[in-house]
């Protein structure tokens, strides 16, 4: 527990640990129970009070390595409680984070069920380092939670170079003790963002069309099943409802500030736009009846919608502000034009259109100028998903003989490579925020339609829903 | 007073009570024994013909019950097609007859697709259908403030099964009677 302060005007990334309390934390293990809290918060502006002198180099390595040419190999044990009764959130704490980082595939993540030779330590001063060396660990997680009052939790967490024996991260978090997954989501986002300059997606959301509730449609027509919206993690768990109006509620897309869902429901009786405020309970309606309006997707800065209408007679594109006004149409065609989605920098629309006679994926800018198709090896190239930079990539379900898989064309080279390979079905591919990862629905369970996640090479396929069928993901920032 | 004479001789026209069969009785209610032809009160040189009322078996249904068996056949399509083919012509055809028959109805022509194709691409198909439909229907007379479209893609199939003998079945152009 020797861990210096990096120097504060470090280069780079270190600047931002300032805050972080790494070396701050050795001070306040000193002080454990007494006044972690406060010794944090004034951290920031004040200087660590005097320590002796350290033999220890004058900085921190905080990018834990693993043996050359192997990624670094990371324990997750439980966390400790440090009052009775949060064993089940300390329990809960290892395994989400365990989970998280894997998620990643940033670190080799030793599995949980190997540690039991090694002694739980109850204080970081106790860590056993030499086991969890002898276990082929490189990093070792150490946490405790404990009750602040009856509805509200403390959680503290390092991460220990078990090489070095150092700290490179330690943080404290307090809050509802209701919502334990969320404080393992975020310290695995800070974990990445600090040993890989990676932005996690531990605390992202997927939000989707699903027939859950087995509700009917009421109505003329019997026996029409509703489909509500619905949120949950990007782990599919804490699944919330966000539509209750039952009637069909289809294609919800997140508004890039993750706080809004954009979606296409029937509840008047035909198409039309709304906008759902998740946080607020508030809903927005841009096109409000202006002809039928679906499948809105934001610009990446938010400010605008793209959508697909009916208004002028046959189904084109049009681009409007978020509020509804300066609506421009942008396709003109009398074929269909539809599932639009916009280039990372929004200038351009990349879109569904079989104008040439099968369905294809074309790039128009969003100005309506400088049309082409990028798809030309496929029968049928469908509901293209522009990836976030730096990847220069449009996934999209194309047609594998009876059903249809999951591509990615490269927009640099023109080459298409198949991710998924003819497991039933696969469609409406969705990228994560970091580009790293594809949400998308499929039947290859046998059991319906379910949500699914894949690395963007189409690797760690993860179910996500169970309940139901679970149509068009989309994956919040 | 030619004038006069005009107005009196339209008044005296107005009530025809032979030709307007009495109002048929609510659709709700269950429809009552056919009455028994009037008794005639004496012998008369020529009998006259006793006035028939018959009930109409369609356009005394409610909506749920109309729309649960409905007259309207509904149009069949092709893989990502939204043409008519001569059998989807011939049955917009035969619904364009009854339309014109029962013309307060209003009806709301739904475009089906299968469950091939993305389900986000569907919802255009779907409105292609009906616009063709639509579009049928007003070339054969119906008027088209009468009509509306509404694509459900491949929302609400059929059959839900997952194979030809469904997928030919929810390719489809769906009449629903949405007033009348």
């Amino acid at each position: 527990m020797n861990a210096q302060l990096p120097t504060p005007n470090s280069q780079d990334g270190r600047a931002r640990l300032n805050s972080l309390g790494v070396g701050r934390w050795a001070l306040g293990i000193v002080l454990a129970g007494l006044g972690v809290v406060a010794v944090l918060a004034q951290a920031p502006q004040t200087p660590p009070p005097a320590e002796p002198t350290s033999q220890q180099p004058s900085e921190i390595q905080l990018v834990i390595s693993g043996e050359p040419g192997t990624p670094p190999r990371f324990a997750v044990p439980d966390f400790v409680a440090l009052s009775p009764d949060v064993a089940d959130i300390a329990k809960t704490l290892g395994q989400v984070l365990w989970d998280d980082l894997n998620f990643e595939r940033e670190f080799y993540m030793i599995p949980r069920d190997t540690y039991s030779t090694i002694p739980p330590a109850r204080t970081p001063e106790s860590v056993p380092f030499a086991a969890w060396r002898e276990l082929g660990a490189d990093a070792v997680v150490f946490g405790t939670v404990q009750k602040t009052d009856a509805n509200n939790v403390r959680v503290q967490v390092r991460l220990f170079n078990v090489r070095s024996r150092q700290s490179v991260f330690a943080k404290e978090y307090t809050g509802s003790a209701a919502t334990p997954r969320l404080y393992a989501h975020t310290v695995s986002d800070e974990i990445h963002q600090l040993q890989r300059a990676l932005r996690g997606v531990a605390r992202t959301k997927l939000t989707f069309a699903s027939d859950r509730n087995r509700e009917k449609v009421a109505g003329p027509v019997q026996n029409r099943d509703v489909k509500e919206v619905y949120i949950e993690d990007y782990d599919g768990e804490n699944a919330r409802r966000v539509t209750t109006n039952r009637q069909l509620n289809i294609t919800p897309t997140w508004a890039p500030d993750a706080r809004g869902i954009a979606y296409t429901s029937y509840r008047r009786g035909y198409p039309d736009i709304f906008i759902a405020l998740i946080y607020q309970g508030l809903q927005e309606t841009p096109t409000n009846g202006l002809g039928q309006n679906w499948l809105p997707m934001f610009s990446p800065d938010g400010t605008r919608i793209c959508f697909t209408s009916n208004r002028d007679g046959n189904p084109e594109l049009y681009v409007m502000n978020r509020d509804g006004s300066n609506v421009r149409r942008i396709t003109n065609n009398p074929a269909i034009d539809t599932t639009p989605t916009w280039s990372p920098n929004g200038t351009q629309i990349a879109f569904t259109s079989d104008r040439a006679g099968t369905p294809q994926i074309y790039i128009v800018g969003v100005d309506g100028l400088n049309l082409r198709r990028i798809t030309t090896n496929d029968s049928w190239a469908d509901r293209p998903t522009w990836a976030p930079a730096p990847f220069n990539e449009i996934a999209y379900a194309g047609r594998t003989g009876p059903a249809f898989d999951i591509k990615v064309f490269d927009l640099a080279s023109g080459e298409t490579r198949q991710i998924t390979f003819g497991e039933g079905s696969n469609e409406s591919p969705a990228f994560s925020p970091n580009g790293r990862h594809i949400a998308f629905a499929s039947t290859r369970s046998g059991r319906g339609t379910q949500i699914y996640t894949m690395g963007r090479d189409g690797k760690n396929v993860r179910q996500v829903t169970r309940d139901g069928n679970n149509y068009t993901p989309s994956w919040s920032n | 007073m030619v004038v006069l004479a005009l107005v009196g001789a339209c008044a005296k026209k107005k009530p025809v009570p032979v030709a307007r069969a009495a109002p048929p009785p609510a659709a709700t209610e269950p429809a009552p024994p056919a009455p028994a032809p009037p008794r005639p009160a004496e012998r008369v040189e020529e009998s006259i013909p006793v006035p028939e009322i018959t009930e109409d078996a369609i356009g005394n249904r409610s909506l749920e019950d109309l729309n649960r068996d409905s007259p309207f056949r509904p149009a069949f399509f092709a893989l990502d097609s939204s043409d008519l083919d001569d059998a989807g012509r011939a049955i917009v055809s035969a619904n364009a007859d009854i339309m014109k028959k029962y013309a307060s109805w209003v009806v709301t022509i739904e475009g089906h697709c299968d469950e091939r194709g993305t389900a986000e691409y569907n919802l255009a198909l779907g409105e292609r259908r009906a616009i063709v439909v639509k579009a049928y229907l007003v070339s054969l007379g119906v008027a088209s403030d009468r009509l509306r479209t509404v694509s459900y893609g491949k929302e609400f199939p059929f059959d839900p099964g997952h194979a030809e003998t469904a997928w030919s079945k929810n390719r489809r152009a769906h009449f629903v009677i949405t007033s009348k």
